[in-house]
């Protein structure tokens, strides 16, 4: 069960503004999803090792040798501020 | 160490920072000097739709240190995705160990000042990697991701430190192993490599552990070990007067040598872990661990040891000559060149490390060679000069880096042994002195170390003091 108390607590976590309409809508909504998947629950696992990932394959490496593709200017062109070549943020510590 | 009762018990959480030539997940290179977001890429600058690619080569190195650390190796350790919002995380998760680390329950083993050792405990030491900088400046932030996906291996220890003297021991006992195994640099001040400690405090005989402080920002040993000692004052202080003490994370001030509440994050611990679905497990044959446990090199405790049972000096001279590969290689290769190996540490501990620390240089950059050390403990070892010409041809060889055979020479300091010159400078001595000449004759003995200071001074400082000692015995 999600209530509206930790939906807020989660949205808090993501910097999301969400008003009460909106938290109480969530939590109906995240419960019904987190219900359906609790069927899950019901399967005897077991024995049943952990799956990691949907993928079961080797690990892929990659050779440890530097590549660079991109000139600086290009790499920061998408910030939406920045100050030389640094990004520029809101304040994190006041 | 107790206060009042209490005890100390200390858990240190070190990150290494792995010198690999390129990041964690993706082939942007790991150089120190690059200018502002220069070493960055789609990949550690947490872009949508990137794929992450492991690092072979820190696979080999958290191996390697693994096996140093003395850890049980997992060969499926997982990655795990740590959530916090912050500007230096890109991603808004950082990409970490969790359940499944590479490495469990291993140990390292330390010795004390006094001779005592002591076996760390080590619980796990994962992967992860770094974030990015941020810098601020009131009303904004300013962020550079060049350190961003740096590749980190985390050591954490058990709670098994009961001194904030054992703590540093232990921190420079394990950045010997990294850098003997060269997989780290292991510096603090710049951060390669940084030790958060955790603190609390029990009544002695308590078994329990109490609630955790952790420290952060120590970038020395001397830091470390002050940090600590205020924190277990102030936190015994608080448990005298009847305070709580409350779990947050505190930060040290060493021009004030004081700790201080950092403003505390809040639902900072909500991490909400999960397996990061973007890389796979982290899988290897038994064959690579083979092949790296051959490679390993001497580990700075083996190579201590050796040093004592090869060339007889004490155990903690041993152990402080092997806190750096570098310095353990000057000490062999002065020692190759003159037998008197104890004199060779010594003039080190006591004299060079010194120096080296006045001027911050580090051994390699020392401007007295291994050589000419030797040559010149070779030097007072053969009376050619007094063990106190010594110092002043150390302090010349120091400023100038010049060999001490030119220095005596040029000095013109050599040691006169000669027993022909000695005894003429000491019938001068007497013929200059009949008063006090026969006041030692008549059973005044003490007046023969004034004897012994009329010829050092005739002879300008530079008479064997054995052979100067031994003549004037048989001639006065």
């Amino acid at each position: 069960m999600i209530d509206k108390d930790k939906v807020l607590h989660i949205a808090k976590l993501a910097r999301l503004h969400l008003n009460e309409q909106e938290a109480s809508q969530y939590a109906k909504q995240l419960s019904d999803v987190l219900g359906y998947i609790d069927k899950l629950n019901q399967a005897d696992t077991q024995g049943v090792e952990p799956m990691v990932t949907a993928s079961p394959i080797e690990t892929v490496y990659r050779a440890d040798e530097p590549k660079m593709d991109l000139g600086v200017e290009e790499k920061i062109k998408n910030a939406p501020e920045t100050s030389g070549h640094l990004i520029k943020v809101p304040p994190v510590v006041s | 160490m107790i206060i009042h009762d209490f005890e100390c018990v200390i858990g240190i959480e070190v990150h290494a920072q792995l010198k690999t030539k390129t990041k964690l997940f993706c082939s942007c290179p790991t150089t120190f000097e690059a200018g502002d977001n220069e070493n960055t890429c789609p990949v550690c600058m947490g872009m949508p739709g990137v794929l992450p690619v492991f690092n072979k080569e820190v696979l080999n190195f958290a191996i390697k240190t693994g096996l140093a650390l003395n850890c049980e190796l997992d060969s499926a350790s997982v990655f795990a995705r740590k959530n916090y919002f912050y500007p230096d995380l890109p991603k808004g998760y950082q990409i970490s160990q969790y359940e499944k680390p590479i490495c469990k329950e291993g140990y390292v083993d330390i010795v004390l000042a006094d001779g005592e050792h002591k076996r760390i405990r080590i619980e796990r030491a994962h992967l992860e990697e770094d974030a990015g900088k941020s810098t601020h400046h009131g009303n904004y932030s300013l962020v550079n991701y060049n350190r961003s996906s740096m590749p980190l291996l985390e050591i954490v220890s058990g709670p098994d430190m009961r001194s904030p003297a054992e703590a540093a021991a232990y921190v420079k006992s394990l950045r010997s192993i990294l850098q003997f195994i060269e997989v780290c640099d292991g510096n603090l001040e710049e951060g390669s490599m940084r030790a958060d400690c955790n603190i609390s405090i029990r009544k002695q005989g308590d078994t329990g552990l109490g609630t955790k402080v952790e420290l952060k920002n120590l970038n020395s040993f001397r830091f470390i070990e002050k940090a600590l000692t205020f924190e277990f004052e102030r936190q015994v202080d608080a448990a005298m007067s009847g305070e709580t003490i409350i779990q947050e994370t505190r930060l040290y001030d060493k021009d004030k040598n004081k700790t201080y509440s950092m403003r505390s994050k809040e639902d900072a611990h909500d991490y909400r872990y999960f397996p990061e679905p973007d890389v796979l497990t982290l899988t290897f044959e038994e064959a690579l661990v083979d092949k790296i446990k051959k490679d390993l090199p001497e580990l700075p405790l083996a190579t201590a040891k050796r040093f004592v049972s090869d060339y007889g000096i004490p155990e903690y001279d041993a152990v402080v000559l092997t806190q750096s590969k570098a310095l353990a290689l000057y000490y062999e290769s002065a020692i190759a060149d003159t037998k008197n190996a104890k004199a060779v540490s010594n003039w080190i501990m006591t004299e060079l490390l010194r120096e080296l620390n006045d001027a911050k240089k580090s051994i390699e950059e020392s401007p007295i060679s291994a050589k000419q050390l030797a040559k010149m403990v070779e030097l007072v070892d053969a009376g050619t000069i007094s063990g106190k010409m010594a110092k002043d041809v150390f302090a010349e060889m120091w400023k100038t880096s010049k060999d001490p055979e030119q220095i005596i020479d040029e000095k013109g300091m050599k040691q006169v042994s000669d027993e022909d010159a000695l005894l003429k400078i000491i019938e001068e001595v007497k013929a200059a002195n009949p008063k006090q000449l026969e006041e030692f004759k008549s059973g005044k003995d003490k007046l023969f170390g004034f004897f012994v200071g009329q010829c050092m001074k005739a002879s300008k400082g530079q008479a064997n003091p054995s052979v100067l000692n031994k003549l004037l015995k048989a001639n006065l």
